[in-house]
């Protein structure tokens, strides 16, 4: 008698304060259908993957404005790994320069989503990978 | 081995990502999450539960995360499910309470989960009761349940929570209004939070006076042993009756969350003193016995009828030839038949 839904945790690691970009993806992708948690600024990557987990997300979306993604993200992968979730998709947003976009791929990262990047790719992208 | 036999050994286990697994197959409403449910079923009845309502902007959230640093500091093991409102238009949810309790964050021996309300056929009481119940078997001594800001979610809190807690604050005269018609009456304790805020007197005598009012009325139609009914939910209450605390506290600054834990270990001890505990489990649980039954019944039934035979029914009372009443006597009485 249930329905599926696709949980998705939006994260702001890091230092940086500028958590506007992250609210308004997480409302559109709530406007979108799906339960989107919102952890807010300043999380430290143990706590993503943290609350990723309790909450059993299918999505983790990381909003880093600070330049500091290529220490974070590499980070946030490892603990993934380690607590059991290679199966949660990772989506990165915020300002990425073109030439880390491939770096984090490789490691694992689904999707980069930079300025100007359109909502509705995003919530498209989201439901096509992940498998309900 | 099916899928939920194996999440049952790992969650019993104390495996969180199988918790975490297994509470989502839960709120999905699963097939899996039944027969886990009732696997885990006989491992369930030892946690505590506190339901936390109140308006919204009371400070809900922060008084939980105060509550449960406070619990910790005693060793217990505390689940929390933070519930928030799903739209009513996309079916999407902002779950925000998460947002509020990062002090909690990296403490294993605290587990959160955030749930959306997802209102439909009565899922919402149900789906929370049955991730309390897995928390519960998880081996959490307490389970706190803190509800949307407001709506008729805040009575049916009083079903699933032994201990409820009301949250107000100062500066909120309408919310007072508002919670008068019901909420105060399945209250066991209130909180006056954000008592650092100028009108927290006038906001503490306004509830005691209501109180007093509540138990006056309790005290006419009381004779030993009395039946009041809540919203649909029965109270059973008997002579000595728990004396609602009003309780201040600044959740903020941690101030007067002892005296609130307190007041919630001494509602437990006086639930189970007078044998109020039992008496409210069974009522709880045969509320949810008819729930179940109605859900089950009325699903097999729609699912039995063609669906042109409730198109057809609708359209006739839609013109005005049938009335509904008479329309679901009909479908009874041809569903007796088959």
């Amino acid at each position: 008698m249930g329905e599926r839904k696709i949980r998705v945790l939006i994260a702001k690691p890091g230092l940086d304060g500028h958590d506007r970009g992250a609210k308004v993806i997480a409302r559109t992708l709530r406007d979108a259908g799906f339960e989107v948690i919102y952890t807010g600024l300043r999380q430290t990557p143990e706590m993503i993957v943290e609350a990723a987990l309790q909450e059993d997300v299918d999505v983790i979306g990381l909003s880093i404005l600070s330049g500091a993604h290529m220490a974070l993200t590499p980070r946030i992968v490892e603990l993934m790994r380690t607590s059991g979730l290679e199966d949660v998709k990772l989506l990165v947003g915020g300002i990425i320069p073109e030439e880390d976009i491939s770096k984090l791929k490789e490691i694992g990262v689904n999707a980069v989503f930079g300025p100007g990047a359109n909502s509705e790719d995003i919530v498209k992208f989201i439901n096509e990978i992940v498998v309900v | 081995m099916p899928e939920s036999d194996n999440l049952v050994e790992q969650v019993l286990a104390g495996n969180r990502r199988a918790l975490a697994r297994l509470i989502s197959l839960v709120e999905d409403g699963t097939p899996e999450a039944n027969e886990a449910i009732s696997v885990l079923y006989s491992h369930t009845g030892s946690a505590y539960t506190i339901g936390v309502t109140g308006a919204p902007g009371t400070g809900k959230s922060c008084l939980v995360t105060e509550l449960v640093k406070h619990l910790r500091t005693q060793d217990k093991r505390v689940a929390v499910v933070a519930v928030d409102p799903s739209s009513p238009f996309t079916g999407g949810a902002l779950l925000g309470d998460r947002f509020r309790m990062r002090d909690l964050a990296g403490d294993p021996g605290v587990f959160i989960r955030s749930m959306a309300t997802r209102g439909q056929l009565g899922g919402v009481a149900r789906a929370t009761f049955d991730v309390m119940r897995v928390l519960d078997a998880a081996g959490f001594d307490y389970v706190i349940v803190e509800t949307v800001g407001a709506g008729q979610n805040e009575v049916e809190i009083a079903r699933v929570a032994d201990t409820v807690v009301l949250v107000d604050a100062p500066g909120m005269g309408d919310d007072i209004q508002a919670i008068k018609a019901g909420i105060l009456e399945i209250a066991d304790v209130i909180v006056v939070n954000k008592a650092d805020r100028p009108g927290v007197k006038n906001t503490v005598r306004a509830l005691k006076a209501m109180l007093e009012l509540g138990h006056r009325k309790r005290e006419i139609s009381h004779h030993g042993q009395v039946m009041i009914q809540t919203d649909g939910f029965e109270k059973t209450l008997i002579d000595d009756m728990w004396q609602v605390p009003v309780l201040q506290t600044i959740a903020t600054q941690g101030e007067g969350i002892e005296e609130l834990a307190q007041a919630v270990l001494n509602h437990a001890e006086y639930l189970s003193s007078t044998g109020i505990q039992a008496e409210r489990d069974r009522v709880r649980l045969q509320n949810e016995l008819i729930n179940r039954l109605r859900d089950r019944l009325v699903y097999d039934l729609l699912q039995r009828m063609p669906s042109q035979d409730l198109e057809k029914l609708v359209t006739a009372i839609a013109a005005r030839e049938l009335d509904p009443a008479s329309a679901v006597q009909s479908l009874v009485s041809n569903s007796k038949h088959e």
